[in-house]
């Protein structure tokens, strides 16, 4: 699914620059549930908007399905975005003015879906995300677990290859957090996509068979055996066996 | 999902739409009322031009009287003797009008064989004095018959009569288009008057409604003009804009009354096209050196007063401030839709994120203007109608003077500059005379006094729509473009 060679993102800063990632390896296969861990400002967020192609590499390569998404143009970056990527936000990003089925129906727009196909999947996706009875509130009707929920629901509803979310539960307490995390994972489980989560949190990080740790821009991956013994696949970059 | 998203945004920011809306609405209403005032000043422009101009005629060729080139006035005869002291008299005086000596018929065949011009006709425009009165003891004074010393009253009466040209219906005072009622009359009257010069009908004459009323005449009426008896054909009115006589004869009966049958005081010339009219002019000022060759352009040149004042305000001021307004309002749209994208970072961040074209969110940022251009459009009709309105009801009474000359510049032929004639006497009739005279003798200081009013067309209403579309698609390109600059990776990064 994604193969990352020599990644390196590099931002100019005043005068000077700011190397966000370094060097990065990396191999995502499909399917796989894979969390991204780091302090803050080492590079997580910005290895997932590379992910999902919503920013381009420095240098290296970034090929997701045969295509290298440093190289296709932004056109181009728009319909892979479009049919292959779902994205969950640490704020939820859910359009205020929109209720919770037409902010999901939104991210079937650019598909060119007729509109009752579209609606009956927002509200299909929705159900599934247990917001059935929540499809005509708007956001400020919803609580922060309620949103989120709506956002997941906004990431699967065009069926995506990868879901990739950047701190999914950061606004979340304990528990809302463990139903969203538990969420994530059995649509992980049942649908079969790649889900890459970016956390701060060492125990969701430690919910997914594989963890790449970011510090300073350069990247080491952490496998848990335990997980891994239930069907995952250890990658060849493992660097640290944890028994978990 | 696009009129949806569209219409709950717009209530969302409701305060900062409608500040966007109520700004182009004003520089929009502001530019429906200044435009309608300004064609109103036009219309009373060309109103005030048609008034000292006809209709159809393109140059007016005429000779102004040097300066006390007249004399005193006179009615003719003898002074009275000592047996006519305390017996009535009765005398009746032609003069030409407007301060103008005459010109030779022959003149208008000159003028219309040259090139370019495609007719002319002459017109004599003459004042009728009628005076009677008791002849006083006093001795006489310098205008002759006078009774200045005398406290014998004079009652003075005057009209003012056209003779018209009856072979040229299209130029000249009586042209079709200067009518507004009594049209058959004045066919009927130009189908009559040139079949035989020698039958009575050379003795039909028109006359004003306005005279007709005062003096109580009708079709089949008779009037008197220096002891020629016409008879009444019919009771015309001009449109107000057109400089009216009382009384409407054909030229050669006018010229007779004026003891001068080869003369004429205003030469109507027709030029074949309005590209010509320079060129005729010069022509005309080349035959005849000494004359006064106008044109309408000339005429727009002369007017003043406040009307040229309202012309230039509507013009200058107006239009400035109108346009100022109508770019206050547009910098305004742009920089609330500009910085209501700043605000929408992460809101269209997140729409890239799922995969939406930059095109279809310039769309919705543009429509979401336009529709605060068309509410802004909207309301400023509302406001320019009622902007127009208020000019209508509340603006003053404009004047504007043409070619203004003064009584006694241009002295007319019969009555001097104020030497003798009537002046002088303590009876009353020597003001009010006088002030008749000023009237009836400065044509050419002509003062037409209008209301001004700003008429409403469906070319300025689309103009003020195009405008407030204009202004709301202006913002939402800005905007628009702002939103399609956004990489992403940037505006999702501005929220962490």
């Amino acid at each position: 699914m994604y193969e990352l060679k020599k990644l390196s993102r590099v931002y100019p800063k005043g005068r000077g620059k700011v190397t966000a990632l370094k060097d990065v390896n990396l191999v995502i296969q499909d399917g796989e549930f894979i969390t991204v861990q780091g302090p803050t400002g080492h590079g997580k967020t910005t290895l997932l908007l590379l992910l999902g192609a919503l920013d381009k590499p420095s240098s290296g390569s970034l090929v997701f399905d045969g295509q290298d998404l440093g190289t296709l143009p932004e056109s181009r970056l728009v319909d892979v975005r479009a049919q292959n990527f779902g994205f969950v936000f640490q704020n939820y990003n859910l359009m205020p003015t929109l209720t919770a089925a037409e902010n999901v129906e939104a991210a079937l727009v650019p598909l060119h879906m007729p509109t009752p196909q579209r609606r009956s999947r927002s509200v299909a996706a929705l159900a599934e995300v247990g917001l059935a009875d929540r499809l005509s509130h708007f956001p400020a009707e919803l609580s922060g677990g309620e949103q989120q929920r709506v956002a997941i629901a906004r990431a699967l509803v065009k069926e995506p290859k990868v879901i990739l979310a950047d701190e999914p539960t950061g606004n979340l307490d304990e528990v809302t957090s463990a139903e969203i995390v538990a969420l994530m994972e059995r649509l992980w489980k049942e649908r079969g996509m790649t889900l890459v989560v970016v956390t701060h949190d060492t125990q969701v990080a430690r919910r997914a068979p594989r963890t790449a740790l970011i510090n300073g821009g350069s990247l080491t991956l952490r496998v848990n055996r335990k997980k891994v013994a239930q069907g995952r696949p250890a990658p060849p970059e493992a660097v640290e066996v944890v028994e978990n | 999902m696009y009129f949806r998203y569209l219409g709950r945004e717009l209530r969302r920011r409701a305060r900062s739409a409608s500040v966007v809306a109520i700004g182009l609405a004003l520089g929009v209403g502001l530019v429906i009322t200044v435009t309608a005032a300004a064609s109103g000043v036009k219309t009373a422009q060309s109103q005030v031009l048609h008034s000292l101009y006809g209709v159809g005629t393109d140059i007016t060729v005429t000779k102004t009287a040097t300066p006390g080139s007249g004399g005193p006035f006179r009615f003719g005869g003898s002074p009275p003797t000592r047996s006519q002291q305390g017996q009535t008299f009765s005398r009746d005086r032609l003069a030409s009008a407007g301060g103008l000596t005459t010109l030779n018929s022959a003149d208008v065949t000159a003028i219309s064989k040259l090139n370019g011009v495609a007719g002319a006709s002459g017109t004599l425009n003459l004042t009728s004095i009628h005076v009677t009165g008791t002849f006083g003891d006093g001795p006489t004074g310098p205008g002759g018959t006078s009774g200045s010393g005398s406290a014998s009253p004079f009652n003075v009466s005057t009209f003012t009569v056209d003779g018209v040209d009856a072979h040229n219906p299209g130029l000249g005072p009586l042209s079709a288009s200067n009518i507004t009622a009594g049209t058959s009359a004045v066919a009927k009257w130009f189908d009559r008057v040139p079949k035989d010069s020698s039958s009575s009908d050379q003795l039909l004459a028109l006359v004003d409604s306005s005279y007709a009323k005062q003096n109580s005449l009708k079709a089949g009426s008779t009037v008197v003009i220096a002891g020629a008896t016409f008879k009444v054909l019919g009771v015309v009115s001009l449109s107000p804009e057109a400089s009216s006589a009382d009384v409407y004869v054909p030229l050669s009966e006018a010229q007779k009354l004026a003891s001068d049958t080869s003369k004429v005081n205003t030469i109507y010339v027709k030029a074949d096209s309005s590209s010509d009219i320079s060129r005729v002019q010069a022509e005309i000022q080349q035959l005849m050196p000494k004359v006064t060759v106008t044109t309408a352009q000339d005429l727009a040149n002369q007017v003043s007063g406040s009307l040229s004042t309202a012309a230039s305000l509507a013009d200058s001021l107006g239009i400035w401030l109108a346009a100022a307004v109508l770019l206050a309002a547009f910098v305004l749209a742009a920089l609330l839709t500009t910085a209501s994208v700043n605000r929408r970072v992460r809101e269209f961040g997140t729409l890239k994120a799922m995969g939406w074209h930059s095109r279809r969110i310039v769309g919705q940022v543009l429509g979401e203007s336009v529709v605060q251009g068309v509410v802004g459009g909207a309301l400023g009709i509302g406001l320019g109608v009622l902007g127009a309105f208020l000019v209508t009801k509340i603006a003053p009474t404009l004047k504007a003077t043409v070619g203004a000359t003064g009584l006694g510049s241009g002295a007319p032929s019969a009555f001097g500059s104020g030497r003798g004639g009537f002046g002088g006497g303590p009876g009353s009739a020597g003001g009010a005379t006088r002030r008749s005279f000023a009237h009836t003798f400065a044509p050419n200081s002509h003062t037409v006094t209008l209301h001004l009013t700003a008429p409403l067309n469906l070319e300025i209403l689309g103009l003020a729509v195009a405008l407030a579309i204009a202004g709301g698609v202006i913002a939402g390109i800005l905007g628009g473009w702002r939103a399609a600059r956004l990489q992403p990776a940037e505006a999702l990064r501005r929220v962490e």
